[in-house]
């Protein structure tokens, strides 16, 4: 253990979807640069961005992930013509549906990084850790999954009248 | 029940310093499904590598999970060393644990069990992993050039002498781009004509080239190694087989006062015509705009003249099929025009330089041809306005090109060193005129290039002024150009007689359209994109498609004859094969999930989505399903994230296989 390194109560678990061709080879180039990180994140390497459904994301949250990242090729550069176009406008949409379901937007993070910016992998990565880190655990979707179990009493007046009109 | 072997690297101690590899190869070795794990000095070495097939062998694995560096380094490596041991390649994984992890990370702990854990996830992923087969697709050994410039000219002599068939489609009545329009070359001033012309005649006699002179590409169709390709041959109511390019019809045409485009408007030309002498092929074409037959009936002058019998007013437009297995895209560039803002363009005009209204302001492809001896003054140079020798010339440099307010903000490239060269043609042909050029800086990086541009400072006496035009007028005869000299911080005002800009080098018009129907991309200027900017900058990202010349960005003839060699060169190394393999990950539709929304063709950038019909026995119509092309196919997977339905998927990047990664966390 490094000496001067502050121990924490929580490290989120952070979870980054990213493209072959731009953002894993720049964090292969952040490697061979040996560029330090926090250890919390998990890379998935997807041919495209345009690959990610976001059901994939949903997935992350609920197997505990603290934090998702997706990033890929700057607009304009996709190995694949435009899977990063669908790939964003999917996202839009996507970011909505969670703002709306009540998740906090600051736990999903999209950006760019080129397989020339190590450093913004770097920086990308530590920042979303740190952030993730103060917000503490992601609860949202563990409760979720916990309510879908839930098998409690019919016991006010309003849940009786739901529960016979189904 | 599988049983993967897992390898873990120390990768000498880039690993082992900071990842407890041992530890590592335990625990992962505990997991359900793994038979064997171990760790080793350095798996991609000729030891580790028959370490990896001798333990296949011994203990009858059926998936590798390599750890080691990242798979962009090594996958390679491992999934032959894999089939080579009898495995199908696409059952081995590398996980990466010295890129993503010990050399990122210093605590130990912390790297091991982060070690762990990429090590898991791919275990989890490989588990799922399913055979792929190796994909072949057969090749056509044709090409297809697009523009008959230098750029595509080289490209097909190349392609065409090393025995394979070639098919040059050219948009104009004759080949030859703007080089045919050239009249000396920089840097060595050898005339372009002569330089030029025998490789047209080489081009026109060539048994393995099949050349469509104006026509234009309707339709590409197929993908790499199977294009086909619809010709649009446009109507040149003359029979290319029967005409002998005796030009008696162009003498006895009574339309004589066409500007020719070829001489940038200042040379006349008939309604039936070559667009110059040498034009190659030499059959003329006739201007149905212009032609009296076809504008009021009468006339009908060159088919009675024609002795034998071309001229074919009835002559209609041809759709041709052609197969071919590359095509190679040298349609080249176009001078701005200036004088306004073109129709739903981002390009701001230039109408402060005179340009169009001011008939002594012209553009350096107007100077090349009075320059030239074969163009319409017979190679002296004399303004358009009253035929009079200008004895004071100024030249501009970078109009439209770096101006970023104006839209463009490239170096058009060849300007610099055209200028030059006009600088130098001027004073060769009036002694005793002066000229000046207004210049931002001077850019000449190539052979011989700086001593060139010296050479028309010190030797013939071209004016160099650092700064830019601010005005231009006409006054009486002359024209005032008023600009600052900021090497000496002074305004200056010169009486010119002629004024030559040196506009900015654009694509061809139309280019986008062309690149859309060979989906192939291109920048916001249109200029067509390469493949990567370093490392493949004859290849467009749509497999089986090239580049070659300014199509792709301004360059001039050295530059573009390489990359014409270079695009030709792919071609050759792709036809060297009866078949072509590739990586097999590509999608697939489970056609009894897919209910024919199509919303996966919507989003395919390759057009690899084909729509199927799916018949019963009795050949009735059950039902309209996608299909992917193996062949076309790029595996970006945008499709299957789109797909409501669920019916396609990624070989390689299934659902399944993602999602055991995502659950192993
Ligand atoms: C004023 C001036 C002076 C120059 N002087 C020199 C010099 O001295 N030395 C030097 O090295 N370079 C010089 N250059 C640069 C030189 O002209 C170019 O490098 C060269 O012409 C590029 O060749 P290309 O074949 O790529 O393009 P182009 O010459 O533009 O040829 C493209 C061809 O494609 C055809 N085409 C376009 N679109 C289509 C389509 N959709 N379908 C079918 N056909 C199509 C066109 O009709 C044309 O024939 C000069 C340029 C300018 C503007
Ligand atoms: S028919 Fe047309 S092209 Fe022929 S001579 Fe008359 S005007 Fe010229
Ligand atoms: S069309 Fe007839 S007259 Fe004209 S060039 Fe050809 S052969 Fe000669």
């Amino acid at each position: 253990m490094h000496p001067d390194k502050p121990k924490h109560a929580f490290e989120p678990k952070i979870i980054a979807f990213v493209c072959t061709w731009c953002t894993y080879a720049g964090a292969d180039l952040a490697g061979t640069s040996r560029m330090q990180y926090p250890p919390n994140v998990r890379v998935l390497k997807f041919p495209c961005t345009g690959r990610i459904d976001p059901v994939f994301i949903l997935k992350a949250f609920q197997q505990g992930a603290d934090g998702v990242l997706v990033s890929g090729c700057h607009p304009g550069d996709c190995h694949y013509i435009a899977g990063n176009f669908h790939a964003r406008r999917r996202f839009a949409v996507f970011r909505k549906l969670l703002e709306f379901v009540g998740v906090d937007l600051n736990r999903l993070q999209f950006s760019w990084v080129s397989a020339a910016e190590g450093g913004k992998w770097v920086e990308v990565v530590t920042e979303l850790t740190e952030k993730v880190r103060a917000m503490g655990p992601m609860s949202e979707f563990k409760e979720l999954a916990l309510e879908e179990q839930w098998s409690g009493a019919i016991n006010t007046a309003e849940l009786k009248e739901a529960y016979n009109q189904i | 029940m599988s049983r993967i072997g897992v390898f873990i690297c120390h990768c000498g101690e880039n690993i082992s310093r900071t990842v407890d590899v041992e530890r590592v190869a335990q625990q992962v070795g505990r997991l359900p499904g793994v038979a064997f794990s171990t760790d080793y000095k350095y798996m991609c070495s000729d030891p580790g590598q028959n370490l990896l097939k001798n333990t296949i062998r011994e203990q009858k694995l059926t998936h590798v999970v390599v750890a080691a560096c990242s798979p962009r380094m090594h996958e390679r490596t491992f999934r032959k060393a894999v089939e080579a041991a009898g495995l199908n390649p696409f059952l081995c994984e590398m996980a990466n644990i010295r890129e993503h992890c010990s050399w990122v990370h210093e605590d130990k702990e912390e790297a091991t069990v982060k070690a762990v854990e990429i090590v898991g996830m791919m275990v989890e992923r490989v588990k799922k992993n399913r055979v792929l087969p190796t994909i072949t697709v057969p090749v056509t050994k044709r090409s297809l050039v697009i523009g008959g410039g230098i750029a595509g000219i080289q490209a097909a002599l190349d392609i065409a002498d090393c025995g394979h068939e070639v098919v040059l489609v050219e948009r104009e009545p004759s080949i030859g781009g703007h080089m045919a329009q050239l009249s000396e070359t920089f840097p060595t001033l050898d005339c372009s004509q002569c330089i030029m012309t025998p490789k047209m005649v080489d081009v026109a006699n060539h048994p393995k080239i099949k050349l469509y002179t104006w026509s234009e590409i309707e339709l590409v169709e197929g993908y790499i190694g199977n294009f086909q390709v619809t010709i649009k041959k446009k109507a040149r109511s003359v029979d290319e087989d029967k005409c002998t390019g005796c030009g008696v019809c162009m003498e006895k045409c009574p339309v004589r006062k066409i500007p020719n485009k070829f001489d940038c408007n200042l040379g006349m030309r008939p309604a039936i015509y070559v667009p110059f002498p040498q034009a190659v092929p030499n059959t003329p074409v006739i201007d149905r705009e212009n032609c009296i037959k076809f504008k009021t009936g009468k006339c009908g002058l060159c088919q009675k003249v024609c002795g034998p019998g071309a001229v074919d007013y009835e002559q209609e437009d041809r759709l041709i099929v052609e197969a071919v297995g590359a095509i190679v895209v040298a349609t080249g560039f176009d001078l701005y025009t200036i004088d306004e803002k073109p129709k739903g363009s981002m390009i701001k005009g230039y109408g402060e330089f005179g340009h169009g209204k001011i008939p002594d302001v012209i553009d350096g492809m107007t100077f090349e041809r009075l320059a030239s001896a074969s163009g319409p003054t017979g190679g002296r140079i004399l303004r358009p306005s009253d035929g009079k020798e200008p004895k004071q010339i100024v030249f501009i440099q970078c109009i439209g090109s770096r101006a970023r307010e104006k839209g463009i903000s490239y170096c058009s490239k060849v300007c610099c060193m055209y200028t030059a060269k006009h600088t130098m043609l001027y004073h060769h042909k009036v002694h005793d005129g002066q000229a000046y050029v207004f210049f931002m800086d001077a850019r000449t990086p190539g052979k011989s290039y700086d001593e060139f541009w010296r050479r028309s400072i010190e030797e013939e006496e071209a004016v160099y002024i650092r700064g830019m035009v601010s005005r231009l007028y006409q006054k009486g005869d002359k024209i005032v150009v008023q600009g600052s000299d900021i090497a000496v911080g002074v305004q200056v005002e010169i009486e010119a007689d002629m004024v030559v800009l040196a506009t900015a080098v654009q694509p061809q018009k139309g280019a986008d359209t062309l690149a859309q129907k060979l989906g192939i991309s291109y920048d916001k200027y249109n200029f067509y994109s390469e493949a990567h900017a370093k490392l493949r900058p004859v290849e467009c990202a749509t497999a089986g498609i090239y580049l070659a010349g300014a199509c792709q960005g301004p360059k001039d003839i050295p530059e573009t004859v390489s990359q014409a060699s270079a695009a030709a060169a792919k071609v050759m190394a792709l036809f060297s094969k009866d078949k072509l393999e590739r990586e097999p990950i590509v999608a697939r539709v489970r056609e009894a999930g897919c209910v024919g929304c199509f919303a996966c063709k919507k989003v395919c950038a390759y057009g690899a989505v084909e729509e199927k019909e799916i018949r019963d026995r009795q050949g009735n119509l059950i039902k309209v399903v996608a299909y992917v092309n193996p062949g076309v196919c790029g595996g970006c997977g945008t499709c299957q994230a789109t797909c409501p339905s669920k019916s396609v998927e990624l070989d390689g990047y299934t659902d399944e296989q993602i999602v055991a990664m995502i659950e192993a966390l």
